[in-house]
């Protein structure tokens, strides 16, 4: 087969750039009166670092040159749909990233005395509020840097809840759907996971439930819509199975761009729930990064929050956004500083633009492209080769399965992903949920245009009907990307993780 | 309203059909009465662009910025110039827009920066390996804690007050739920005190914390140090400034196990505290045991060369409640600013920056500490940022000016009280390459001799037009 050019264009790394003596920084001079002391004077010899250490030494063009090279080996959400199930990779508004340059906010000091930083108080005020009526729950803590930090948080603030009722229970409950951070958590949490099993509309098994919960359970973790895509309808009798033992209800907010003034979390009875800013608020998601996961509470959680809040103090003139830190009772820090703050201008400037009605808007869209997408695949080669695990209508994502695909086509669904790629698609989420088998998570959300579900339940027929005649086509996929399927076997054996000088 | 969304009412009707219901309420019909909210979200209407830029950038105007005034606040994250370059890289859609490279064939990018990132904190702590990132410094202090905890089956930790406040902090939060113990030990003449520490590591010790340079500046030695750890097979974890390290023994010379630190300096924007990057490296013995993604390289099916995420069984969405750690999304694009940074200051850059720093701190030091009314708190060696003792209340001498119309700004330094009482008569003073000798003297100036008109100091020009702060020296 012949190489296309962007593969016959082998990877170098920047070190492999590296030429002796090149350089692209230009420092400025000392400063008048600043000696030229030999560093050996001003720090004692021993403690200082005897040979410079091995980075690239390279032009600023050739660097520009470099990473401009090796941004054409990614797929991007600008590029083309991105249906990664459980990431809501919505549109990421480019205004957000205009604000957030601005250097009132980029070159704010975070140790800035709160008189000298009203703006950035009050704007993570404002993002507090919007966020406490968004989830329905009075408190907003904007301190967790990211959806796991904001599960870790949730489960350190019911211990703290727990105990100061002179209580310490030893289990929390997950789903077998949940999240993988959601388990990772609980342990790094201390307690003990226990799974509750899920019923065949896809939602909290509540007989197993009640099986389950008893007075040493301290919390059950929940994501509805649950990562099957479906809307626990039973949340009110959860809720109160739940509240009934003294345990608390937490809500992972992976999916709520689903229920976005339509239903809210505290109304449903959540005590602690988490919120990705780089899911429904639209911070790009940067390759892995920056999020924020900011956490809302209800009342009776509030006392031990993570410390420092901004707060709004009324004073005569008007009123003074500051850092709070005496809550005696909080659980502390979590992290350095007030949070990601450059995450929450994003996130306050899309809410801003979006209004109450736009993100109510943008949460019925997501879940209409959801279902149209799904009907889509409903029908024709998808409808038999990959059914919906639980047919009914999902909200803002679904889950198909590659158990028939696999049995009668042999292929799986890592090689249907692969093909994807072939097509110019980033594949769904795969092999996600555990419990569904082959399975497949897709996420369309609202800013995908029509034509883009159509071309994408387009390119699955054809790929599965390629299959019927020749399924060792997608089974060596993909071809044309610049590099093919990778060893990863091979790289976990003998591992590589650094350019050996 | 700008809702980014597509979908005329046309297009809305024709989706209905095609799954077969009226209306869109149809498909909430499965989120039951009682827990749907009836009334519209209570927030304002939406916006136009041009409307939520004005208001953000009139909030952003009231904010005192590095960019209006000579800021010599650090702790921890400092005013450095980041390259333009920076920005234009990682302002591609490309390296913006995607998620973590699950998909590795169609993210060779983010995983070949990764590797690079990897590389390049191993080179900079001198440990041979390094995850591609995690949240922040403090966070990293608490992965370290439960790597360690999980190595030696102890449940002790030690920290030195020389290491940042909000790293203790972190840890203690953290501690609750690791089920760990944390004990203090003391600083004296600004550098850890190896009596104390020696005294309260014991034979439960899973890890021992130290900074360098620490909380107070003050260049610590580390090996020296961490003999005590050794001597109890306690690792020794060490938080390090990466900008230091270009003239610092690295932590990994030093005897560190783990080393870890804040990345912001590493061609990150301050903004107000996040987002930034944290690193975490560690000596061969704990790949297999550290938080967070390590990209690897391997070699695709026609033997060309790639790289992936690997060592996944580590982490939560293959291990669930054994992983190393319950990290997911991370700060891919923030380690991309540091590594873009590192490439740009090069080999001999990065050894110039750390010289510069500390020349430049040396000369600050020596200008602000033969003022009257202030001393030194400490005259250990220091590289970028050191502590002045001041006769008067901290609080006395920050305010720029007359307090009786309002609140006037604050000298930007950073004051120790509140983390350390013991010390609340001092505050911090940081040095970057953006701090000129004429804004040391605007500092002194502010410092000797009250504060009223600090912003004519600073807007005041020199023959060829340019601001001269300090001028009025």
């Amino acid at each position: 087969m012949t190489e296309t050019p962007q593969q016959a264009d082998r990877a170098t790394t920047i070190y492999e750039k590296s030429v002796p003596g090149r350089r692209a920084a230009q420092l400025p001079p000392l400063g008048e009166g600043v000696e030229e002391t030999p560093i050996e004077e001003l720090i004692p010899p021993k403690l200082l670092r005897e040979t410079p250490a091995e980075l690239p030494e390279v032009s600023e063009p050739e660097i520009v040159r470099h990473y401009n090279r090796l941004s054409r080996r990614n797929f991007d959400l600008d590029t083309g749909f991105y249906p990664l199930g459980s990431c809501t990779m919505k549109y990421n508004p480019r205004l957000n990233e205009r604000v957030a340059a601005l250097p009132g906010h980029a070159r704010l000091h975070p140790a800035t005395d709160p008189a000298d930083a009203q703006g950035a108080l009050q704007l993570m005020y404002q993002l507090q509020e919007s966020l406490a009526e968004i989830t329905g729950l009075p408190t907003v803590s904007l301190q967790p840097s990211a959806g796991s930090q904001g599960e870790l948080a949730g489960l350190l603030l019911t211990r703290a809840y727990h105990a100061d009722q002179g209580r310490n229970p030893s289990k929390v409950l997950t789903p077998d759907t949940a999240h993988g951070t959601n388990p990772a958590s609980v342990t790094m949490a201390g307690y003990e996971v226990v799974k509750v099993a899920t019923n065949e509309q896809g939602g909290v098994d509540v007989e197993d439930l009640k099986a389950k919960i008893d007075d040493d359970v301290a919390c059950l973790m929940l994501t509805n819509p649950n990562t099957l895509g479906v809307f626990d309808e039973n949340i009110a009798e959860i809720a109160s199975l739940v509240h009934e033992t003294g345990a608390l209800l937490y809500y992972d907010g992976a999916n709520l761009n689903a229920i976005m003034g339509q239903a809210r979390p505290g109304d449903m009875g959540f005590d602690i729930v988490h919120v990705n800013l780089h899911k429904s608020f639209s911070q790009p998601h940067g390759g892995g990064g920056p999020g924020a996961g900011p956490i809302a509470v209800s009342e009776r959680v509030e006392p031990f929050i993570p410390r420092p809040q901004v707060v709004r103090v009324e004073d005569g003139d008007g009123e003074f956004f500051d850092l709070d830190y005496d809550r005696p009772k909080s659980i502390g820090r979590l992290r350095g500083f007030q949070g990601n703050f450059g995450v929450f201008v994003r996130s306050l400037a899309y809410i801003l633009s979006l209004g109450g009605d736009g993100l109510s808007e943008a949460s019925r869209l997501a879940v209409l492209n959801a279902n149209y997408l799904k009907a889509r695949m409903s029908e024709g080669r998808a409808g038999k080769y990959l059914p919906v695990a639980f047919d009914r209508h999902c909200m803002h994502e679904f889950v198909l399965s590659g158990a028939p695909m696999k049995k009668e086509l042999g292929l799986k669904t890592l090689d249907l992903a692969k093909r994807l790629l072939d097509f110019g698609f980033h594949p769904p989420t795969v092999y996600f949920p555990l419990l569904v088998d082959e399975a497949l998570m897709v996420e369309p959300v609202e800013t995908e245009a029509k034509e883009h579900l159509d071309g994408f339940a387009d390119a699955i027929d054809r790929i599965l009907e390629e299959a019927e005649s020749d399924p060792e086509i997608a089974r060596n996929a993909p071809y044309t990307t610049p590099v093919r399927r990778l060893d990863e076997v091979g790289a976990t054996r003998n591992p590589r993780i650094r350019h050996a000088g | 309203m700008a809702g980014y969304t597509p979908a005329t009412d046309r297009e809305q009707a024709e989706m209905l059909a095609q799954i077969g219901v009226d209306s869109i309420d149809d498909l909430f019909a499965q989120i039951p009465e009682e827990v749907r909210l009836d009334r519209p979200l209570n927030l304002p209407d939406g916006m136009s662009e041009s409307e939520v830029y004005r208001l953000l950038a009139g909030l952003a105007d009231t904010n005192l910025d590095a960019e209006r005034i000579p800021s010599f606040l650090g702790a921890g994250m400092y005013d450095h110039y980041v390259p333009a370059i920076v920005e234009a890289i990682i302002s591609r859609s490309e390296f913006l827009t995607p998620y973590t490279p699950y998909q590795p064939e169609v993210s060779q990018g983010g995983l070949q920066v990764m590797f690079e990132f990897q590389t390049a904190m191993s080179e900079i702590t001198g440990l041979p390996v390094s995850n591609a990132g995690l949240y922040e410094g403090p966070s990293a202090a608490a992965s370290a804690a439960y790597l360690a905890m999980g190595q030696t089956r102890r449940t002790g930790l030690v920290a030195s007050r020389g290491l940042h406040p909000h790293s203790r902090e972190t840890l203690a939060t953290h501690a609750v739920g690791f089920g760990a113990s944390l004990i203090e030990v003391g600083l004296e003449g600004g550098l850890t005190s190896g009596a104390e520490l020696e005294a309260a590591i014991t034979d439960e010790t899973a890890a021992v914390f130290l900074q360098n340079p620490n909380f107070l500046g003050a260049v610590e030695d580390i090996a020296a140090l961490g003999e005590a750890a050794k001597a109890k097979g306690a690792l020794l974890v060490v938080q390090v400034d990466p900008m230091t390290l270009g003239i610092l023994r690295p932590p990994g010379e030093c005897g560190a196990d783990i080393a870890f630190g804040e990345g912001q300096p590493l061609g990150n924007r301050l903004d107000f505290g996040g987002p930034s990057f944290g690193f975490f490296c560690a000596k061969e013995g704990y790949i297999r045991k550290m938080p967070g993604r390590i990209a690897g390289e391997t070699e695709d099916v026609d033997g060309r060369r790639g790289f992936v995420l690997t060592l996944q069984t580590r982490e939560q969405h293959i291990r669930r409640e054994k992983a190393t750690s319950n990290i997911c999304t991370a700060q891919a694009l923030n380690a991309l600013a540091g590594m873009i940074h590192l490439a740009w200051l090069g080999k001999q850059g990065f050894v110039e920056l750390g010289e510069l720093m500390a020349r430049r701190t040396a000369y600050a030091r020596g200008v602000i500490g033969s003022l009257d009314g202030y001393e030194l708190l400490h005259d250990a060696p220091v590289v970028r940022e050191f502590a002045v003792r001041s006769d008067r209340p901290v609080e006395e001498i920050l305010p720029l000016g007359d307090e009786s119309d309002g609140p006037a700004p604050r000298l930007p330094v950073y004051p120790l009280g509140r983390d350390y009482p013991e010390y609340e008569d001092s505050f911090l003073i940081a040095i970057t390459e953006n701090r000129s000798v004429d804004e040391v003297g605007w500092l002194a100036h502010m410092l000797e001799h009250g504060q009223a008109g600090w912003d004519a100091h600073i807007h005041e020009h020199d023959e060829a037009g340019n601001p001269v702060a300090g001028a009025a020296q």
